[in-house]
């Protein structure tokens, strides 16, 4: 077997005296659709801000055989690893084109971010039609698809998806996470998705690992764990 | 009438200056929110670098004049970034109050050791550019009015350019608007802060070489004034909006011209804080500010 894409172990990360990760470890392979799922507070967005370097984090996190940790975010960005945090973060005052500019912000190569846009629209063609609007006036799932395309224009190997279905109208959800789906089959893109949405993030990932208070408190593949009377109970709504 | 217009054009000329200082204040307030009371000081460095340079090139010439003003440009640019990096960039991350509280320390450092290096007592202003006036209509226009006008209109188109339609004005927005996400495009916003504030301490040494062309007196407290004028206009505008700081600037030295004029010309420096006090008022985020709720 080839070696993991990201491997993480021992990831801990303290706010002040607050602990929020106390030892989180799993590893995903490349191509892999990986979920992880927990409830408010079990540190599932403090995962992604310590791999992609927004907070500070002790342990060891490796990604394609280099270490992540104490790298700072735009040099982690540069590596391939894109990050589409919580709560979208669009540009609000800049338009849908400056948003896409901005997310090719380390790209020199004209004729690949050009590229690049194409199959955003492809995947989105919502944002080609919003093109010339502020950011800041899309609806929550316009700004999430923009959000998803500006981290596609950074050309990345691996993509961490944080709560993509967080106060988006259901048609949409269904909308975006098909185009997720699709980022990983045909651009090969690795995804590691965040989700308090149990059922739909086991449903489009192989394999998935639960987080409960800073910690791992299970994983395996996802059809297993849908079928886990413990897991239902808690996150699958009985 | 023809006082009217005569006024109308001292303030706007008056009101470029500030309009020049308002733009750092509100620019480094939009990607650091803090106010760098320091900005104030870069003005007079601005202007004695004018002084000094002055002595380099034959005066009253366009060219020379010119030369003068891009040096003043480029060494407020260098400080700016220096006392960035030494005073300011160790505290990212701190609370804004000691940042703040820095910048005064800053600003009083500047203020003092400028007495000190070159002493208390005022200097005359060279004539950098040619002097002269004359006649339009009903309106005495000097020269140096002119070239106040002028450079202060190039530079903020300048600027306007910069903002919108380069690279690093879009991650400069970019920051402005959201630090966290920036990083994620893989904007070093270190580099984004100094090149904010390179640009804004610019801005400030051509006010300082403006203002000093028309009130040819300099000396190292010259900054303190205008530069409380300045932020009071990018407040005035909206702090954190670029042409809010611009407007915010020409309305405060239109009015405060206007007052000088008149029979208050006692309260004319009072004036600034008058039309302030009005329109937080009125509209508490500024003239072209928007409200928003501060995320904590």
């Amino acid at each position: 077997m080839s070696p993991p894409l990201l491997h993480v172990s021992d990831l801990q990360v303290s706010y002040g005296a607050i602990r929020a990760l106390s030892g989180v470890s799993f590893s995903i392979a490349a191509g892999e659709i990986v979920t992880l799922i927990g409830g408010n507070g079990a540190g599932k967005t403090t995962t992604l801000r310590a791999l992609s370097g927004l907070v500070r984090a002790s342990g060891t996190a490796e990604f394609d055989g280099q270490t992540l940790l104490g790298q700072p975010a735009h040099r982690i960005v540069a590596r391939g690893l894109g990050h589409v945090p919580e709560g979208r973060m669009v540009f609000a005052n800049l338009t849908v084109a400056e948003n896409l500019a901005m997310g090719a912000y380390l790209d020199r190569d004209r004729d690949r971010v050009t590229r690049n846009r194409e199959e955003v629209f492809a995947l989105f063609p919502r944002l080609r039609e919003r093109l010339r609007q502020t950011a800041g006036t899309l609806s929550g799932g316009e700004q999430q698809m923009l959000a998803i395309g500006r981290a596609l224009m950074g050309n990345p190997r691996f993509l961490m998806l944080d709560e993509p279905s967080l106060g988006i109208a259901p048609r949409l959800i269904t909308t975006i996470f098909e185009q997720i789906v699709a980022i990983n089959r045909q651009r090969g893109i690795t995804i590691l998705l965040v989700e308090q949405n149990a059922n739909l993030a086991l449903e489009v990932s192989s394999r998935a690992y639960v987080l409960e208070t800073g910690r791992v408190v299970m994983s395996g593949p996802s059809p297993e764990l849908r079928a886990d009377p413990r897991l239902k109970a808690t996150y699958l709504g009985g | 009438m023809s006082e009217f217009l005569q006024q109308l054009l001292n303030g706007l000329s008056l009101g470029a200056i500030y309009a020049l200082i308002a733009l750092g204040y509100t620019m480094v307030y939009g990607v650091l929110r803090f106010i760098n009371f320091a900005h104030a000081d870069l003005f007079m460095v601005g202007a004695f670098l004018g002084y000094f340079g002055g002595r380099l090139v034959p005066s009253g010439t366009l060219v020379g004049g010119l030369g003068v003003l891009a040096l003043a440009m480029a060494g407020c640019a260098v400080l700016g970034i220096v006392i960035e990096r030494l005073a300011y960039r160790p505290l990212r991350g701190a609370p804004t109050l000691n940042v703040l509280i820095t910048a005064i320390g800053v600003s009083l450092l500047l203020e003092y050791s400028g007495q000190l290096v070159l002493g208390a007592a005022p200097r005359t202003f060279p004539d950098l550019f040619p002097a002269g006036r004359f006649n339009l209509g009903p309106v005495v226009v000097s020269t140096n009015q002119l070239v106040v006008i002028g450079v202060a209109v190039l530079l903020m188109v300048g600027l306007e350019l910069i903002v919108h339609r380069t690279r690093i004005g879009t991650a400069m927005r970019a920051v402005a608007l959201n630090p966290r996400a920036a990083q994620l495009v893989g904007i070093n916003n270190d580099v984004v802060i100094s090149f904010t504030f390179g640009l804004g301490s610019a801005l400030a040494g051509a006010g300082g070489i403006l203002y000093a062309l028309n009130y040819p007196s300099i000396d190292p407290l010259m900054g303190v004034m205008p530069g409380l004028k300045a932020f009071v206009a990018a407040v005035l505008g909206g702090i954190g909006n670029i042409p809010g700081a611009a407007l915010g600037g020409l309305l405060i030295g239109v009015v405060e011209t206007y007052v000088g004029g008149s029979a208050w010309s006692t309260y004319k420096d009072a004036i600034a804080f008058a039309v302030l006090i009005l329109v937080l008022l009125l509209r508490p985020a500024g003239l072209l500010g928007r409200v928003t709720v501060e995320k904590v």
